[in-house]
């Protein structure tokens, strides 16, 4: 088998070339049709073991991740690790010496710890997938975003995407952010000024501290969850200051320039950061997400398989992991 | 205070012997001597420094011709380990790595389980150091009974078993009332209060420097307001009481310029800044390299360029290396779990000879005076200096051997460091304390 074109691992999106971001979502594209027959299945990961290894809870990311493995006919078992009792890190140098002894071929991970993925990646042969680590990167959740953006406009460059609510604390904020300066639309950030992360704005994100002027500004809305620690952390006053504040409510978008695409990577708090109006509204594609979800995650999973590699046409070869990392 | 008595961390057998030191390049910032000559030293004592010393009948000499001759390097922040953290350090191989290091005494920190907090635990310290015979070693005790930020420890009990300054470090004193206490009551004993500067409710969960690079790992970061905020609060209670405040491992900018304009107001400070900060930037945590991990965290090169002037100046007095040892599995981990700190006896005076003198900061005079006279000053110690009479704690540095950095080479116990596989110049040949040669290179 020739090297695979992503390289070992998909760890995040930083560093990921356009090339190859084209390659996974044009992969899913051609995904996106075994999900519609009546017998969703095909053979292409007949074999693979793949092991999805949850140190935080998830309920979507893990179904869409484990529908993806199945319908690629792999065989896949569940880990899910509370992560309380056992010291984590001990738990994850002990994990990957099993794994590894295990002989699996792929391991998909989500883990509270930005970095983790790759502390199990640069440790065991197998491929490693990051499905959601602390707050660095969500890679699959961007790439998903990144599909559902060019199938609702046609494409991402030179589209202007604003990502909306608690971006510091966001995995989801950091892989699109990557994903869509790599493919050439324009970015920004909008939340409150305690939510959001220091030095982006040299990375050539815009940063809006109002939900008006984005909505001004934007095509796209990606509207992220807002979490209840953050209020108990102090970070905002109350979820009704917020809603107030930034809310993403169809009285302001009636007012917008243009009509928006809406997303929400959910799960949705209606009435927190989103008016359910416009959740369930004509521009929302937040379903879309979750259906193009297992394409994406099907072709990744293709993909650093040893899949597509000479559909790829990009013109560097990545066996350093350092290049995803 | 005395170096009689406490503090020895040698045992008494002292080579019979004179011991010559010949033909070296003596640099002694005390007393500015900085060029060729003898040192004779005897019964633990600096008898003699001079050209052409005549060598007594039954001498032991050694042909330094090349090497500097200086008196014996001193860290005033070091982390043994011992009691509670064995695994990573004993006070044995701590003062082994010390007189490896060119040290030839360091300041035990109190945070060991349990807490130096008591004379018991001081006495501990100063028998494990006289057993290992290599360094001496000065316990600090904690300012607050099991370092716990509440009630001031006895340190009347502490100074006459062997303390030689109070510090929490590793928990910075939180309360402004006990900073001041501590601060007017160490006075009677004439010891500074060493501060850990940092403001824990901004700091809380923080793991590296806040900025972008901390922003793309997706990791909490500790903005420097967090350091400054303490330092200019003890600066501010250090005028207040008159008391010493020693800030320990300075990291940023603002708490140069706010020592600098404490200096000009006359307000006893001293301060002390680390090798790693003064060579190192935040970019170090690059692929969650837990051994770029440390609190104050790497800061931004502007950073270290503030901090490099400010040695310059004086405003920093001392280099410290605030030796962390950790054992490989607790770095083993995802950066949000390793602990903080790297090991740093071992590489100090290179990284001072290769990049701060190599790169202009300091003439070689200058790094022996922050890294043996001043720290000596600033928690009264003996040494420091190879004035006759003084202890015979000397240093023989070799300044332009290379070598390259290995950690699984080191004497001590851990070998948690960024400098890994880096080229060095400079390293001790031969350290002696109280007149008895501890270490030699091989």
């Amino acid at each position: 088998m020739t090297e695979p074109v992503l390289g070992k691992d998909l760890l995040g999106l930083e560093g990921l070339d356009a090339d190859r971001i084209r390659l996974i979502l044009d992969n899913a594209e051609s995904f996106k049709e075994v999900s519609e027959r009546s017998i969703k299945k095909v053979p292409t990961l007949r074999g693979k073991t793949i092991v999805n290894l949850f140190y935080e809870p998830s309920t979507r990311t893990r179904i869409s991740f484990e529908f993806a493995e199945k319908r690629l006919s792999a065989d896949t078992v569940n880990i899910a690790s509370a992560g309380s009792s056992v010291e984590k890190g001990e738990t994850l140098v002990d994990t990957a010496r099993n794994l590894e002894a295990m002989r699996i071929d792929m391991v998909v991970v989500r883990h509270p710890s930005s970095g983790a993925p790759k502390f199990l990646a640069d440790r065991i042969p197998s491929n490693v997938v990051n499905a959601g680590d602390g707050r660095h990167e969500h890679p699959t959740q961007g790439l998903l975003d990144l599909l559902t953006i060019r199938d609702a406009l046609g494409e991402v460059a030179g589209r202007r995407v604003c990502i909306v609510g608690d971006i510091v604390h966001s995995r989801v904020a950091r892989s699109n952010m990557w994903g869509l300066l790599t493919l050439g639309a324009e970015v920004a950030f909008c939340g409150p000024r305690t939510l959001m992360p220091s030095g982006v704005e040299a990375l050539g994100v815009q940063v809006f501290h109002r939900i008006e002027e984005a909505i001004e500004w934007a095509d796209v809305l990606n509207v992220l969850r807002l979490q209840f620690e953050r209020m108990e952390a102090g970070f905002i006053p109350s979820l009704g200051e917020y809603y107030r504040v930034f809310g993403v409510t169809a009285e302001r978008l009636e007012r917008a320039p243009r009509d928006l695409v809406i997303l929400h990577p959910g799960p949705m708090n209606r009435g927190v950061e989103i008016d359910s109006r416009v959740a369930d509204g004509p521009h929302s594609v937040i379903l879309q997400q979750v259906t193009n979800g297992i394409a994406v995650r099907m072709a990744v999973l293709y993909l650093l398989t040893g899949g597509g590699s000479a559909a790829g046409g990009s013109t560097q070869r990545t066996g350093s992991r350092r290049e995803t990392a | 205070m005395s170096g009689e008595g406490w503090g020895e961390g040698v045992d008494r057998r002292r080579s019979r012997r004179p011991i010559l030191l010949r033909g070296g390049h003596v640099i002694d910032p005390a007393t500015g001597r900085d060029g060729a000559a003898d040192v004779l030293i005897h019964r633990g004592r600096i008898v003699a420094v001079g050209d052409a010393l005549g060598v007594p009948d039954d001498a032991e000499v050694h042909d330094v011709a090349g090497k500097v001759v200086a008196p014996g390097l001193i860290d005033v922040h070091v982390h043994l380990r011992e009691p509670g953290g064995e695994m990573s350090e004993t006070i044995a191989t701590g003062a082994r790595a010390a007189a490896a290091g060119g040290f030839t005494a360091v300041c035990a920190m109190p945070n060991t389980s349990p807490v130096t907090d008591n004379p018991a635990a001081v006495g501990f310290i100063l028998k494990q150091a006289a057993a290992a015979g290599a360094a001496r070693v000065y316990p600090i005790g904690a300012v607050s009974v099991g370092q716990q930020g509440e009630h001031l420890s006895n340190f009347g009990a502490l100074v006459e078993a062997g303390a030689v300054a109070v510090s929490d470090d590793g928990y910075p004193v939180a309360s402004s009332h006990l900073m001041r206490t501590a601060l007017e009551y160490a006075q009677t004993f004439g010891i500074p209060v060493a501060d850990h500067c940092e403001d824990r409710t901004l700091a809380a969960g923080g793991c590296m420097n806040e900025g972008l690079m901390a922003t793309r790992l997706g990791l909490k970061g500790i903005p420097s307001a967090s350091e400054q905020i303490v330092v200019a609060r003890d600066l501010i209670l250090a005028e207040l009481t008159g008391g010493h405040v020693h800030l320990c491992h300075m990291s940023s900018a603002g708490s140069v310029d706010l020592i600098r304009r404490a200096r000009d107001r006359g307000i006893r400070v001293t301060a002390e800044v680390t090798p790693h900060h003064l060579t190192l930037t935040e970019e170090e945590c690059e692929g969650y390299n837990t051994d770029a991990k440390m609190n104050p965290p790497l800061q931004r090169w502007e950073d270290v360029e503030a901090l490099r002037a400010g040695l310059a100046d004086g405003t920093l007095d001392v280099i410290a290396s605030d030796h962390a040892p950790h054992h490989p599995e607790s770095k083993e981990r995802d950066f949000d779990d390793a602990p903080f700190g790297i090991i740093g006896l071992e590489t100090a005076l290179a990284l001072g000879i290769t990049e701060l003198v190599g790169g202009g900061v300091l003439s070689l005079l200058e790094l022996i005076r922050r890294m043996s006279t001043e720290p000596a000053r600033a928690f009264n110690l003996p040494g420091g200096t190879l004035r006759p009479d003084a202890p015979a704690d000397v240093v023989v540095i070799d300044p332009t051997r290379r070598w390259t950095l290995d950690a699984g080479a080191l004497v001590s116990r851990s070998g948690n460091t960024p400098y890994r596989g880096r080229e060095l110049t400079g390293r001790a040949e031969r350290t002696f304390v109280d007149g008895r040669q501890v270490y030699q290179a091989g």
